[in-house]
């Protein structure tokens, strides 16, 4: 660790950092633009300018960038020399010539890194009397504005996207002091993680549409911490709200799980909690079959002489609720006549990834995927299941890069020389899919086989692993035992567990050569994981087996999930859901459960970590959050922490989930954690129209977050803070005040303890692959980032970009089937519009698991006939073509 | 056969020729797309200017996105992605070109073609546009019509100049 | 041997030097005499040896720039690229010698990259050039034919395979590492140094770029040797240049003559002098980047230290001769405003910068300047001009005749503002507005 000395002052510094992350390691406010701590320096802006001395004689030093100077030993600097502050000052008073100035009808305003460099340097007075260059703005989708005016032209966005994200339909556009960053037409931005450009801008250019409908300064949305539900892997949030309604979501930086990035569905599919298709009241049905809205009180009572009066009574949970909701239905119904909702399939799956999480195979955090050298993906269409892991799947590939720079003497932050040196070199990452895939433009081998043949082929690299005869699958296998970290990653998206055992079996054989081998498989749901650890012994379809004629539903939309004929006896069904559903059409009473952003909950994701996402805001009349429906039917109105001791008292795995945040006891100072910033300004004006006398704000006996702005804020642990804020640092850039090192972990994260002992050592699985799949027709749903997911498909946005039906086959398998390109197919009165694609492996047929397609459920592949004469709506073209075009 | 599903909208494609000259220059870069300047320099070579559908085309030849290339085309002032006029003359607005009264030279040319820089003549013939020193700085003030350098320019002599 | 190596072959009306004249007169007998005979080693210390220092305008010494590529380590190509960009305003050499030569173009590359053991070679050519590009394409084909260029080059084991890249334009293309993404077919945006192109340059690969005037004096080192190279020039610096003289001289030209030549010797002598009617107000000695220079230092030698002591950059030798009747204001906007259009727009002070000196010239130029103005002018130029402010040279060269001009003519930007308007107006042509 070198020492440097800055003004005067001797600073341990970070081996192989650069001078601006040493400084704002050691808390000096050293502004910056196109440098990004997970995407290294650039030297573009020139705002983060330094004298630096030669040596001990030179004692008026030079101007260099801090973001491109790396550290050694006894080297000398000055951050407040005059000459740097003039620099630093005339950076911001140059980017302001064309800068409009429009900070009071910006999105960005107040929590602006731009405002908040301004200020920094102190430049006040403008002194250009020229014209501005003006843009025209695109139309970029439905999730993202385009202001071009507000550009400073820093660079971050297309580096952002085309670089880290893999984007190609952003660019910079021009040159000189004309650069036009945006697509070559207006149109869809068609990366899935493109909403990240809203925070990764400095400035106002790329803003949240979703939240610039209904928008809200910073100091004025009331926000919690929240873990995403959009998919099994957890990435942490801030979700805001103001009047009643989720105004929007951001990213909370974790640096375990998702950095300083989420996924598209996380990001805008939060519009569910305001969707008009939620349930505002409990309900009863009457005897016409239409619903009567009751108060809660009426509505319990009818639960309760229901449950009394069954004859056979069941819980069907859901791996989509919180453990504590789950934990209530258990103690409701008895562990006895509990499940967890999920299919025989869903179980088995999800017991594969339980006993991987408890052996000795390593599961890495997302974020360490980054790491690993060498990967193999299995079967799974990361980037629309997981999506968030394909962010890190896509950075790993830059291993080799680093080797490259490492061996050249290139520093890794130095982003742009990395690049030019590695140019198309990548780590090895095989893909073995039936169908074109996202990841296919940084795949070293891209398999297209059908599932089936996935399962040959991995036992085939497994065998490879201990046979060194030359074969495809040994070249495969070598690229994985070679590594110094290599990569095993799988998941449920294929519905199939022998795809996991036998890609668990891989992860065995590589693991016997080298101990650092990693294995990740993605869960289905966002509580997958932990509805597993809770009861995967017996699935839905076993326990619906014991004919029970009533049931009570957690979340969980058991009409979709099961084949029909399974829920035959059920006379009387009770739901619990915050949304309306099909399950929820057929119930007779309906209870409004609490959305994520109105109930407590711990999730367990697919690396096993359990996480605590926490209420943002009261929730309107009698919505609740379904424990405390739960509990109060059980005629005990718990708390969600006494429910976590309960379940850990008799889990010994979900001890962990105690301690992962602090429970409502929590004070810092005698103080709650405020969930409001300390400079809202709206409280006492919100209700102003109805009375002038300030409302109370409602209590929160639940946890530590208080539904105010008075509390503390700075010191809360990161599992309770509510927004990321330092003094003179307003925007998300922040979150450096709240690292012990930039882009290291939070300082107050708290208990990263693995939720499972990791000892057991696995033996590999016996695998059965002509049980599962009849080779000659094989129909594959193919999971949609938008559109796959219910939740956030209510969200208006998503909404509008779930593709059309469809179906995808090769030619081969087309003209077996008489199917056309750009034809009409029709299955089950279904109508789809048929692609015929050769990157799609031979004899599957794939249509998207979206509403549209629910009533497809397990058709066979002759099932899908040629409509004559179809023409396909053109609106149809469009959307598919938008998303089913997999990697181009 | 496959079929790129994104591209089945209608594109002028390349001709043969066209893609012949593009292969030849891929072959001595290491990937297809180092060659997206030759291969935009090509097509405009034979098409006058670089249309939305010409760079569409060229952007799938080299196995790019559209905007990726458009934002190469849009760095380099050679590439026009207007149209141009029969001819382009570049006018040299540089140092030693303005010393010798290149101002009131191109002036002249100026209201003679009835256009400014940057537009193209009723008639389509020429195209107007400044470019950086031609490198002819001893024979100032100097411009180039097509691929012809013309140079010793004087108000009075550019008729001879222009054909 | 010649003491103007370097345009020996060209004669007036003769044309271009094709392989059979060049031949006859010596051409391509280092190439035979060298390639597989003498160590790479060897010639590069005679390279080292000559002091040849690079003719692209920063005067880096040839030799001790090439000691940085690494040794090869057969694991994929090394690039030798010849810089024929030639954009800087008032600048007219390389073309000349591609024009009139190219031979001793091909020559000297060939010679060069055998001694960085470099096996692909590009000419990067701005697209203006077109007699340039097509004899240059002519030559490289007599070449191969002649068996200098392909594989096994005059029956040796090296390989040497040479492509002319024309360039779509931009100025910025002629920094070296703009250049190489150039080539690569990107947005010519300048890279971060280090990592130097020796070290990570085309496609991360080992690369030297060098100017055209520099790859020429290659052969003829090679060929007579160091030291004979040395005593070329007439002081320090080693060899012969091309200088240039344009504006009101009576004979704006381009001449090969010894380094270390005084600059009146050019001026007067081969430049005939000031233009009748004309006085020598003052000069950028090397091209549109350099500072200017005025009558007192007509007896410096071209030379780079001399040159940097007086205050300015030889650049490329071509020299800009402001007269007593142009308006240095006007000639100083026109600069400018060329460095704000050719600026690549990477990063903050040239991007936004240049484009604001622009303005404020435009402004007093007109008669609408303010006394804060010259503050601007200042100030920015503080900001935007010295190495390191910036992502490349670009920006600090742009500010280079504007320091300049500003010490040398501070009474001409005082007298526009006052008298709100332009002293020399009756000369202008046409007045700019401010955009
Ligand atoms: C903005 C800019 C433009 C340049 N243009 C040219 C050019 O057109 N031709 C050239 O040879 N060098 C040019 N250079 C210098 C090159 O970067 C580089 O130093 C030169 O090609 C090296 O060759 P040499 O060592 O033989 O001089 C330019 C430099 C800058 C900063
Ligand atoms: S100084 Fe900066 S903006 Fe100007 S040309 Fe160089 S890198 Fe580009
Ligand atoms: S942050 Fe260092 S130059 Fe932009």
């Amino acid at each position: 660790m070198p020492n440097i000395i800055v003004d005067g002052q001797t600073i341990e510094a970070k081996d192989g950092a650069n001078l601006l992350e040493v400084l704002l390691n050691e808390g000096i406010n050293v502004p910056y633009f196109c440098w990004h701590p997970a995407m290294g320096s650039i030297g573009a802006c020139r705002q983060c300018a330094v004298v630096g001395y030669a040596n001990e004689d030179d004692t008026r030093g030079r101007i260099m960038m801090s973001c491109m100077t790396p550290v050694s030993e006894g080297a000398r600097f000055s951050v407040n020399a005059d000459n740097a502050e003039s620099f630093r000052e005339s950076v911001v008073e140059n980017l302001m010539l064309n800068h409009p100035h429009d900070c009071p009808v910006c999105e960005e305003g107040g929590e602006c890194h731009l405002q908040d460099m301004t200020v920094m340097v102190g430049h006040r007075d403008r002194q250009y009397e020229g014209l501005k260059t003006t843009y025209r703005n695109q139309y970029l989708g439905p999730f993202i504005g385009h202001e071009m005016n507000r550009c400073i032209t820093c660079y971050r966005c297309v580096r952002y996207y085309k670089d880290y994200a893999g984007g190609d339909d952003l660019s910079a556009f021009g040159s000189r002091d004309r650069v036009f960053f945006g697509r070559a037409e207006s149109g869809v931005l068609e990366n899935e993680f493109a909403g990240n450009l809203i925070e990764v801008c400095p400035t106002g250019v790329f803003t949240d549409k979703t939240f610039s409908k209904h928008y809200t300064r910073k100091w004025d949305l009331q926000t919690a911490p929240t873990v995403c539900q959009s998919c099994s892997l957890g990435c942490n949030t801030y979700t805001s709200e103001r009047y009643g309604e989720v105004r929007r979501v951001h990213n909370r930086y974790n640096h375990e799980v998702n950095g300083y990035f989420l996924c598209d569905r996380g990001r805008f599919g939060a519009g569910h909690v305001n969707s008009a298709n939620r349930i505002p009241q409990a309900g009863i049905r009457n005897s016409d079959g239409r619903y009567d809205p009751v108060d809660l009180e009426t509505a319990l009572s009818a639960v309760s002489d229901l449950m009394s009066s069954s004859d056979g009574l069941i819980g069907i949970g859901s791996p989509r609720a919180s453990l504590e909701a789950n934990e209530a239905l258990i103690q409701l119904v008895g562990e006895e006549n509990y499940c967890n909702g999920m299919t025989d399939n869903e179980c088995e799956m999800h017991q594969v990834i339980l006993d991987v999480l408890a052996s000795d195979l390593i599961t890495p955090a997302m974020a360490e995927v980054e790491d690993y050298d060498a990967i193999i993906i299995v079967g799974e269409d990361i980037t629309n299941h997981a999506p968030r892991l394909a962010l890190s799947i896509r950075q790993s590939i830059r291993q080799r890069a680093g080797e490259l720079a490492e061996s050249s003497g290139i520093a890794l932050w130095h982003d742009a020389a990395v690049r030019e040196l590695a140019q198309a070199e990548k780590s090895p990452l095989t893909l073995l899919t039936p169908m074109a895939d996202r990841l296919d433009d940084v795949a070293t081998h891209s398999i297209r086989l059908a599932p089936n043949e996935i399962i040959n082929k991995t036992i085939e690299i497994t065998n490879a692993v201990n046979d060194a005869t030359p074969s495809s699958a040994r070249e495969i296998a070598q690229t994985l035992i070679e590594a110094k970290k290599p990569l095993i990653v799988s998941g449920t998206s294929l519905n199939s567990p022998n795809i996991l055992k036998a890609t668990t079996n891989l992860a065995i054989a590589v693991a016997q050569h080298n101990p650092e081998t990693g294995i990740f498989l993605c869960a289905h749901e966002s509580n997958s994981v932990g509805a597993s650890l809770l009861g995967s012994d017996r699935s839905g379809e076993a326990l619906l087996a014991t004919k029970p004629n009533t049931a009570i539903v957690l979340e969980n939309d058991i009409y979709s999930r099961f084949a029909e004929g399974a829920l035959e006896s059920i006379d009387h069904l009770v739901v619990l859901t915050p949304l309306d559903d099909s399950t929820a059409s057929q119930a007779d009473v309906v209870l409004p459960a609490g959305s994520f952003a109105e109930a407590e909950g711990t999730f367990i994701n697919s690396e096993g970590r359990s996480q605590r996402s926490m209420v943002v805001f009261k929730p309107k009349g009698d919505i609740a959050p379904s424990y405390q429906l739960l509990t109060r039917l059980a005629g005990h109105a718990k708390q969600a922490s006494t429910l976590r001791s309960e379940l850990a008292a008799r889990h010994e795995a979900l001890q962990p989930i105690t301690s992962i945040a602090p429970n409502e006891q929590f004070r810092i100072a005698g103080s709650k954690v405020a969930r409001m910033t300390h400079r809202s300004s709206g409280r006492t004006a919100m209700s102003a129209d109805i009375s002038v006398r300030e409302k109370r704000q409602p209590e929160d006996q639940e946890s530590a977050l208080a539904f105010t702005m008075e509390g503390n804020q700075q010191q809360a642990p990161a599992a309770l803070r509510t927004y990321s804020w330092s003094p003179g640092w307003n925007s998300n850039q922040s979150i450096h005040k709240f690292q012990d090192e930039v882009g290291g972990p939070d300082r107050s994260a708290v208990d990263k303890r693995p939720l499972f002992e990791q000892t057991r050592r696995l033996t590999p699985y016996d695998i059965s692959v002509e049980s599962e799949f009849d080779p000659g027709q094989i129909v594959i749903l193919q999971q949609h980032i938008f559109g796959s997911d219910p939740s956030s498909n209510e969200a208006e946005e998503i909404a509008s970009l779930i593709p059309q039906p469809y179906v995808r086959m090769n030619s081969t398998t087309a003209s077996s089937l008489a199917l056309t390109h750009r034809g009409g197919a029709k299955c089950r009165d279904i109508e789809m519009m048929v692609l015929v694609d050769d990157d799609v492996a031979e004899g599957c047929l794939i249509y998207p698991s979206i509403p549209a397609t629910t009533a497809l459920a397990g058709v066979a592949s002759t099932d899908f006939t040629a409509i004559e004469g179809w023409i396909a709506p053109s609106e149809a073209v469009k959307a598919s073509l938008i998303t089913t075009d997999g990697a181009r | 056969m496959t079929l790129n599903l994104a591209t089945d909208a209608p594109m002028d494609s390349l001709t043969e020729i066209e893609i012949g000259e593009i292969e030849r220059e891929i072959q001595h870069l290491p990937d297809r797309q180092s060659a997206a300047i030759d291969a935009l320099k090509i097509v405009q070579v034979h098409r006058g200017w670089i249309s939305d559908n010409s760079l569409a085309a060229i952007a799938q030849l080299l196995g790019m996105s559209v905007d990726e290339l458009d934002g190469i085309a849009t760095f380099y002032n050679l590439i026009y992605r207007q149209p141009v006029g029969e001819n382009v003359i570049l006018f040299c607005d540089s140092v030693s070109c303005w010393l010798m009264d290149g101002e009131k030279v191109c002036k002249k040319l100026s209201e003679k073609l009835e256009i400014e820089f940057g537009q193209t003549s009723a008639d389509n013939k020429y195209t107007l546009l400044p470019v950086t020193c031609l490198g002819d700085c001893d024979h100032a003030p100097a411009m180039m019509v097509g691929d012809e350098l013309h140079h010793d320019l004087t108000v009075d002599n550019l008729d001879e100049h222009l054909k | 041997m010649s003491d103007r190596p370097l345009t020996k072959n060209i004669v007036d009306h003769e044309g271009p030097t094709g392989i059979a004249r060049y031949e006859a007169r010596g051409g391509y007998s280092a190439v035979r005499d060298t390639i597989g005979k003498l160590d790479p080693n060897a010639v590069l210390d005679i390279i080292k040896d000559s002091n040849l220092r690079g003719r692209g305008g920063a005067g880096f010494p040839t030799g001790m720039k090439w000691s940085f590529v690494p040794k090869p380590d057969g694991k994929g190509h090394r690039y030798l690229v010849a810089n024929a960009d030639e954009m800087e305003p008032g600048t007219f050499k390389d073309r000349l010698l591609m024009e009139l030569d190219p031979h001793q173009l091909i020559e000297g590359m060939i010679l060069s990259a055998y001694t960085l053991s470099a096996d692909v070679g590009y000419i990067f050519i701005r697209g203006e050039y077109h007699v340039a590009i097509s004899r240059l394409n002519e030559a490289i084909a007599q070449a191969e034919k002649a068996g200098y260029l392909g594989d096994q080059v005059s029956g040796s084991k090296f390989s040497f395979k040479l492509h002319v890249h024309v360039s779509a334009g931009r100025y910025i293309c002629g920094e070296e590492t703009a250049l190489l993404n150039s080539l690569e077919g990107k947005r010519a945006t300048p890279r971060t140094k280090p990592p130097f192109p020796q070290v990570s340059g085309l496609w991360g690969r080992p690369t030297i770029v060098n100017n055209v005037e520099t790859l020429c004096n290659i052969t003829h080192i090679i060929t007579y040797g160091a030291e004979w190279f040395r005593q070329l020039g007439r002081g320090s610096d080693g060899g012969t240049k091309l200088f240039g003289a344009s504006g009101r001289v009576k004979h704006p030209g381009c001449w090969e003559l010894p380094m270390g030549t005084p600059i009146r010797e050019i001026l007067e002598g081969c430049a005939g002098g000031m233009a009748d009617g004309y006085e020598l107000k003052g000069f950028l000695p090397g091209g549109a980047s350099t500072d200017f220079l005025i009558a007192e230092h007509l007896d410096i030698p071209m030379e780079y230290e001399t040159i940097m002591q007086a205050g300015s950059r030889m650049g490329t030798g071509t020299m800009i001769i402001l007269d007593d009747r142009a308006c240095p204001v006007g000639m100083i906007a026109n600069l400018e405003k060329f460095f704000a259009r050719e600026s690549c727009g990477f990063c903050t002070p040239c991007r936004e910068g240049l484009p604001w000196v622009q303005q404020v010239l435009d402004k007093i130029e007109v008669g609408n300047g303010s006394d804060s103005d010259l503050g601007i002018l200042e100030k920015q130029a503080s900001f935007i001009g010295a190495i390191g402010n910036t992502h490349c040279a670009h920006a600090p060269g742009a500010m280079e005749p504007l320091t300049s001009g500003l010490k040398y003519f501070r009474d001409d930007f005082i007298n526009h503002i006052t008298s709100k308007s332009c002293p020399y107006s009756t000369n202008q042509s046409a007045k700019r507005g401010v955009s």
